[in-house]
């Protein structure tokens, strides 16, 4: 196997005296789909926030893309922009518009002039759907097209790996499909992604391994035909039948 | 006479009034040249404050506290009284202008900090997470995401307290700023005649109604919406 | 410098007469607050009377007070209505001027919070069959005066502050006995001393209204 895009390797991580990583190893191969699922409290958030060091684990080490993250002298800014964010509430910039949320970290950090960032922008939008929306404020957007300009806004950095977290727990049923149709398309051009999320339709459609962590560790992991329909553990059992009931 | 010409004769003396309208205009220009240095150095210092807040800094931080609380507790003519009668102790003789610029631009800074740090903490950690997410550094983040929403946020508390303190420019008089207020009450002593504090009042409110107006309408118009 | 601006002797023989001057603003305030509210109170119940012809002359009211400088209001008060054979001392001007000053604030402050009260706490309580002033007293009012307490809280901070004023129209309170302990001692300490007093009254105020403040302004984000 070719050298891991992300490595992370026995990551500690404490709330105050709560201990939510317990020592987790997780690497992703370029190109791979990870999907993370485990009760709320497991740690699988908080795993994600770390690999792009939103987190600051205690102990452990985690390498993105050759970059050493908790290397004091890497720069984390620019590191940051090699791995895109998907975050639950969207987070988009309510004063600006739709490009202006997409091209901002372009014009400020990646040094672009606004007609180069303007471009790279309106082919992000493109690329989720939305081009007809670049001059709409979030407010003026649903909830799936806020959570789809904000991928944009993350791809337009041409990252080299996605972080999901959690991207479809805030939306109103009937509009999950057209996110998930956006991650679907990225999956497809070969973005390298690892997601947190509760859609396991998705998951057994699209992932290429399902990780299930549970208590701040992992407990498994394997194809989803292997997580969802064999799980070896017991706690991997109930927690899958517990998700199917619903 | 009658009352009415006599109340008339008295408080809207035509002759006194074009007699000491001049002064009265003067005092006018005196009263905007101060409100508007101490708008803008009030804010500056006030926005500056709560800038420096932002960086979690332990011990600047209650420091920045106890100074916003001082002002923010103090009445502006004592600061003012202080400031005018206490520093030539010192050998340093503030004119009465300055003093009352100095005292004012405090008390607003104290205050605008406080609304401007309210306006920083109000903004979503989702937001500092989303643009460090990007890759945009703290400066950057507080510059072009979350002062702008902060800003917005802050409009219409920081507005009405900017037109309440400003409207302090009247106690300057108290320490021989030529204001409106001082210019009014000096043509009344020498007038024998109080028309040119009809003058005056009705010069204050040339000024302020309008700026009184103006934040009714920011308080509406800067509802936040999303 | 201590010598000039915290002079212990000084302090000494001036703070009597600025504990006199404390006294009195303690006094000011008592009148003067209670004044104001009730001015703005019948301002604030007056705007829920939907008729044009008092609404709009409210308004005008209101902004009048707020455009004017209370110290402008209170010197027209003080040396001008003399002149119209109308010479109300200091006290009474002071009385007058705050009623008219602090009252078209208060007003706008229980007016917002009046507002603020959802439609159908009126509507219920008329269900019951409370009548229109009952309603508005029993089910209106604590609800709007709880809203708004910071806002109330704070002008009145605002207006204990303001008493300072009347040492403009030689009313003994805290800030004019400092003035005259000064020019008595010609040094600094007694105003110094004042603003201390101030602070250490005050301050408990603007630490309570800062946390109050912070949380009604994150609550809008």
């Amino acid at each position: 196997m070719a050298e891991p895009i992300v490595r992370a390797t026995a990551l500690h991580k404490h709330f105050g005296a709560l201990h939510v990583l317990k020592g987790v190893d997780l690497q992703v191969a370029e190109r791979e789909l990870v999907f993370i699922i485990g009760p709320s409290g497991s740690g699988k958030s908080t795993l994600l926030r770390c690999l792009n060091r939103l987190e600051t684990p205690e102990s452990g080490s985690v390498v993105v893309d050759g970059i050493d993250l908790l290397d004091r002298r890497t720069d984390l800014n620019h590191a940051r922009q090699r791995i895109g964010m998907v975050f639950q509430s969207f987070n988009l910039y309510p004063h600006m518009t739709a490009l202006g949320n997409v091209t901002l970290a372009l014009r400020k950090m990646a040094g672009k002039s606004r007609a180069a960032a303007d471009a790279a922008g309106m082919a992000a939008l493109e690329r989720v759907g939305l081009a007809d929306r670049a001059g709409h404020r979030p407010g003026q957007l649903s909830g799936g097209q806020q959570q789809r300009v904000a991928i944009a806004r993350a791809i337009a950095l041409e990252p080299r790996v996605m972080l999901f977290d959690e991207p479809t727990s805030a939306l109103d049923p009937e509009l999950v499909g057209s996110v998930l149709a956006v991650m679907r398309a990225l999956r497809e051009s070969g973005m390298t992604m690892v997601v947190v999320s509760h859609e396991m339709g998705f998951a057994r459609a699209a992932a290429d391994r399902v990780v299930f962590m549970d208590d701040g560790m992992i407990v498994e992991q394997g194809r989803p035909a292997e997580i969802f329909e064999t799980p070896s553990q017991a706690r991997t059992q109930a927690f899958i039948s517990q998700i199917q009931r619903h | 006479m009658g009352n009415w010409d006599r109340f008339i004769e008295t408080f809207f003396n035509a002759k006194v009034m074009a007699r000491y309208w001049p002064d009265i205009v003067d005092g006018l220009w005196v009263t905007i040249g101060l409100a508007a240095s101490v708008v803008v150095t009030g804010l500056v210092a006030g926005l500056a404050l709560a800038l420096l807040r932002s960086l979690g800094w332990r011990v600047v931080n209650w420091g920045i506290v106890l100074v916003v609380d001082l002002f923010r507790a103090l009445p502006p003519l004592v600061i003012i009284v202080l400031i005018y009668f206490g520093l030539p102790s010192l050998d340093i003789v503030p004119s009465g202008f300055v003093s009352t610029w100095v005292s004012l631009s405090l008390v607003l800074m104290a205050f605008s900090e406080e609304i401007f740090w309210a306006g920083l903490t109000a903004v979503a950690k989702g937001q500092w997470e989303a643009a460090r997410s990007t890759g945009l550094g703290f400066g950057q983040t507080l510059l072009w995401v979350v002062l702008p929403q902060a800003l917005r946020i802050t409009i219409p508390p920081l507005t009405n307290r900017t037109i309440a303190i400003t409207k302090g420019t009247a106690l300057g008089s108290v320490v021989a700023v030529t204001e409106i207020l001082g210019q009014a009450s000096s043509a009344v002593s020498n007038s024998y005649n109080p028309s040119p504090l009809t003058l005056g009042a009705a010069a204050y409110l040339v000024l302020f109604i309008p700026v009184v107006a103006f934040g009714r309408w920011v308080e509406t118009r800067f509802a936040w919406r999303r | 410098m201590i010598e000039t601006f915290f002079n212990i002797g000084i302090l000494a023989q001036a703070w009597p007469i600025i504990l006199a001057g404390l006294g009195n603003t303690l006094l000011l305030s008592l009148l003067v607050v209670p004044l104001g509210l009730g001015g703005g109170m019948l301002l604030a119940l007056l705007s829920t009377l939907r008729n044009p012809w008092i609404r709009w002359p409210l308004i005008a009211w209101v902004d009048f007070f707020r455009a004017f400088p209370p110290l402008v209001l209170l010197i027209f008060l003080y040396a001008g209505l003399p002149f119209a054979g109308l010479e109300l001392g200091g006290f009474t001007c002071v009385g007058i001027a705050f009623f008219l000053n602090t009252g078209a604030y208060y007003g706008e402050v229980l007016r917002a919070g009046i507002e603020s009260v959802a439609q159908g706490q009126v509507e219920a309580a008329r269900s019951t069959g409370l009548s229109r002033g009952q309603a508005l007293v029993w089910v209106v009012l604590p609800q709007a005066v709880r809203a708004v307490m910071p806002d109330l809280l704070s002008n009145t901070l605002e207006v204990v502050k303001l008493t300072s004023l009347a040492s403009v129209v030689a009313l003994p309170e805290l800030l004019f006995q400092a003035r005259q302990a000064q020019s008595l001692t010609y040094n600094p300490t007694p105003i110094v001393a004042a603003a201390v007093v101030y602070f250490l009254l005050l301050w408990p105020v603007v630490r309570l209204l800062s946390r109050l403040e912070n949380r009604a302004i994150a609550g809008r984000g």
